[in-house]
């Protein structure tokens, strides 16, 4: 399951200095997988991946550290309306998130996603978006 | 055998008609052979879907009281072409809003329009005595219109080139986003079924041929602009009722970095009246090649990467220089299936019925350059040839001096042999300096990436290095990596501010 990890640098943890998901893996024993990390001198946000069955208690243990964490379930929607099946955001996609059916339909394989957002940019169509 | 196409009308008509889609056709041409399928098919339907710039429609508001002559006209702030008539306007697909702040164009306005919305019309004029009035702001529907004609001057092209990037930055080009280092290849068309590919001969297709256009039944004008069948580039221009065109198969559409397009479905049926029809219609992906062309070179000729069918690009990957490299469309194919299909269902219905080209073709005609009549200016043409440089292992002391002694903000940097091995700067000098003086040589500060020019390339190549990287000069060199001038941004200055003054 993916999460995203939002803080603020002034908070107490501060993960641009504190290992703060280093401490996570080493107290949980969970093995978090990092996926993206945006990090500036006043704020952060980092996508992990972690195993579905261990999600709940990495996200507890963020919290208590005072990162905010979201869980991303369709980290990239496709709006079914304005999609045409084009296949323009098939290739630019470093996940390979996207692919054909059969039927040249549009298959989003959305689990993979890491939210790099090119694909977001790339659709002619504007159907593709970053869930809220 | 041969049939007629009254033959294939009255079966149209009392609907026993046998109709197919293209991708169809290879399948029946192996199974019964070409006389057999001669006999069963007896129309084979064709479909694209994709973007087609050179799109636009022709409206007639009609009059309003007192009357206006529309000299300027927007369409909910996209500019139309106004100067035909009183009342008639021209709107283009890829004229973007004047007011730029979402993306938004002419082919927004027609979606719009077909989707049954309201768009506002805004005119001015400088009032004449026939026609007094000077301004008008109203809203309408597509209903409103008397004509909302569809004429599009270049649809359907019959390939199209596929489109790679070897540099080593992103492009966004009207053939989608081109990642850098050949990471990806963008294509369009239907293959199979696109409509030039099964009569590369135009011996059924030309002007006057009823076709599906966007959902209605529309027609062949004639040969498309730019109509290049010789080279296997054939185009069609193309008419349609927008009012009866459905918005599945008119879209707005946004190549990012580059502007406005529309993505219309076209399709066109042929005739099966004789084997060489059937042998046309039989083509499949695999026979259908297209060139994999470099986008990243800025001229109009630019170079192949691959050759390549088709099938290889619509099985989602290439070859280039051994390499395996993904490759997406830009149009839907399962869009021009649709197209196919529904055009199809049409016949069957016996909805339309068929006609020979009034005037055909040309099937080998060739698309020619632009005629230049003054050449595009060269970096040569404005190069400074004085060019003040420095060897890698003189102290950066030297380079400061000499920096100040000729008023100039880059030097370009000699290897022993003379060749360019980097640039450095005031800033790069500045640097050192604030770091104790512990780096001592040239080399140590160099950036050695350096951007640069030839003499030969065209100036508004040159500016775009410029203007992309953020610099302010580019060291020119010939083919042996020896400078041979440098152009900077005052340069550039003193040749577009003289061509505007022209
Ligand atoms: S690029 Fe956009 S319109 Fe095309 S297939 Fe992807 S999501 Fe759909
Ligand atoms: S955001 Fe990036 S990783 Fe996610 S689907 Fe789009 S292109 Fe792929």
């Amino acid at each position: 399951m993916k999460l995203l990890l939002t803080f603020s640098r002034k908070g107490q943890y501060d993960p641009g200095r504190e290992p703060v998901i280093a401490r996570v893996v080493k107290e949980t024993g969970v093995l978090i997988n990092v996926e993206k990390a945006n990090i500036d001198s006043m704020a952060g946000e980092v996508l992990i991946d972690v195993p579905d069955a261990d999600a709940a208690l990495v996200r507890r243990r963020l919290e208590e550290m005072g990162v905010s964490v979201r869980v991303m379930e369709n980290a990239v929607a496709r709006d079914e309306a304005e999609c045409i099946d084009c296949g323009a955001c098939i290739s630019i996609c470093p996940q390979e998130v996207f692919s054909f059916d059969p039927g040249w339909r549009l298959r989003v394989n959305a689990e993979r996603c890491v939210l790099c957002g090119r694909c977001i940019r790339a659709c002619p169509h504007g159907a593709l978006s970053q869930q809220e | 055998m041969e049939k007629s196409l009254d033959l294939i009308n009255a079966r149209i008509r009392d609907g026993s008609a046998r109709v197919v889609t293209a991708d169809e056709m290879p399948g029946i041409v192996d199974e019964l052979g070409e006389e057999g399928a001669l006999e069963e098919v007896d129309v084979v339907t064709t479909g694209t879907f994709g973007a087609m710039c050179s799109s636009g429609a022709f409206f007639n508001f009609g009059h309003a009281d007192p009357p206006i002559r529309m000299e300027r006209v927007w369409l909910n702030d996209v500019e139309a072409y106004a100067g035909i008539a009183a009342v008639d306007a021209y709107l283009g697909a890829t004229q973007e809003a004047d007011t730029k702040d979402r993306p938004y164009g002419g082919a927004h306005v027609l979606e719009d329009l077909v989707a049954g919305g309201t768009v506002e019309l805004r005119a001015t004029s400088r009032g004449t005595d026939c026609y007094p009035r000077r301004g008008i702001t109203t809203e309408l529907l597509l209903e409103d219109m008397n004509q909302a004609i569809m004429v599009n001057p270049r649809n359907s092209y019959q390939r199209y080139n596929a489109a790679t990037n070897t540099t080593d930055r992103t492009l966004h080009t009207y053939m989608g986003t081109l990642l850098p280092r050949c990471g990806n290849v963008s294509y369009s068309g239907a293959g199979t079924l696109s409509p030039l590919v099964n009569d590369p001969g135009f011996r059924v297709i030309g002007s006057g041929v009823p076709i599906f256009l966007a959902g209605a039944e529309g027609m062949i004008v004639g040969e498309g602009t730019q109509h290049s069948a010789g080279g296997g580039f054939g185009t069609l221009m193309v008419t349609g009722d927008m009012k009866r065109m459905r918005q599945e198969f008119l879209r707005a559409a946004v190549m990012n970095g580059y502007g406005v397009t529309l993505y219309i479905g076209v399709g066109v049926p042929i005739p099966v009246l004789d084997t060489r029809i059937v042998r046309s219609t039989a083509v499949r992906d695999e026979d259908i090649m297209t060139e994999v062309i470099d986008y990243g070179t800025p001229r109009r000729d630019r170079p192949s990467m691959a050759r390549v069918s088709y099938a290889d690009l619509k099985s989602g990957s290439v070859e280039i220089g051994g390499e395996t490299v993904r490759a997406s469309s830009l149009s839907s194919y399962r869009g021009a299936r649709a197209v196919a299909q529904e055009l199809k269902a049409w016949l069957e219905a016996g909805k339309m019925e068929l006609a020979l080209p009034t005037r055909r073709l040309d099937p080998a005609k060739r698309a020619k350059p632009m005629r230049e009549t003054a050449v595009a200016p060269r970096v040569s043409d404005i190069m400074n040839r004085q060019v003040i440089s420095i060897t890698e292992d003189e102290e950066i002391r030297v380079a400061a001096k000499r920096l100040l002694k000729d008023e100039t903000n880059h030097l370009p940097v000699l290897d022993g042999n003379g060749a360019l091995v980097g640039i450095i700067t005031t800033y790069d000098v500045s640097k050192a300096v604030v770091n104790d003086g512990r780096l001592k040589q040239v080399k140590d500060i160099m950036t050695r990436k350096v951007i640069k020019t030839t003499p030969d390339e065209p100036v508004d190549i040159a500016a775009q290095k410029l203007e992309q990287n953020n610099i302010s000069a580019l060291p020119v060199v010939d083919a042996t990596n020896r400078v041979v001038g440098i152009l900077s941004a005052i340069d550039l200055g003193k040749l577009f501010g003289g061509r505007r003054r022209r």
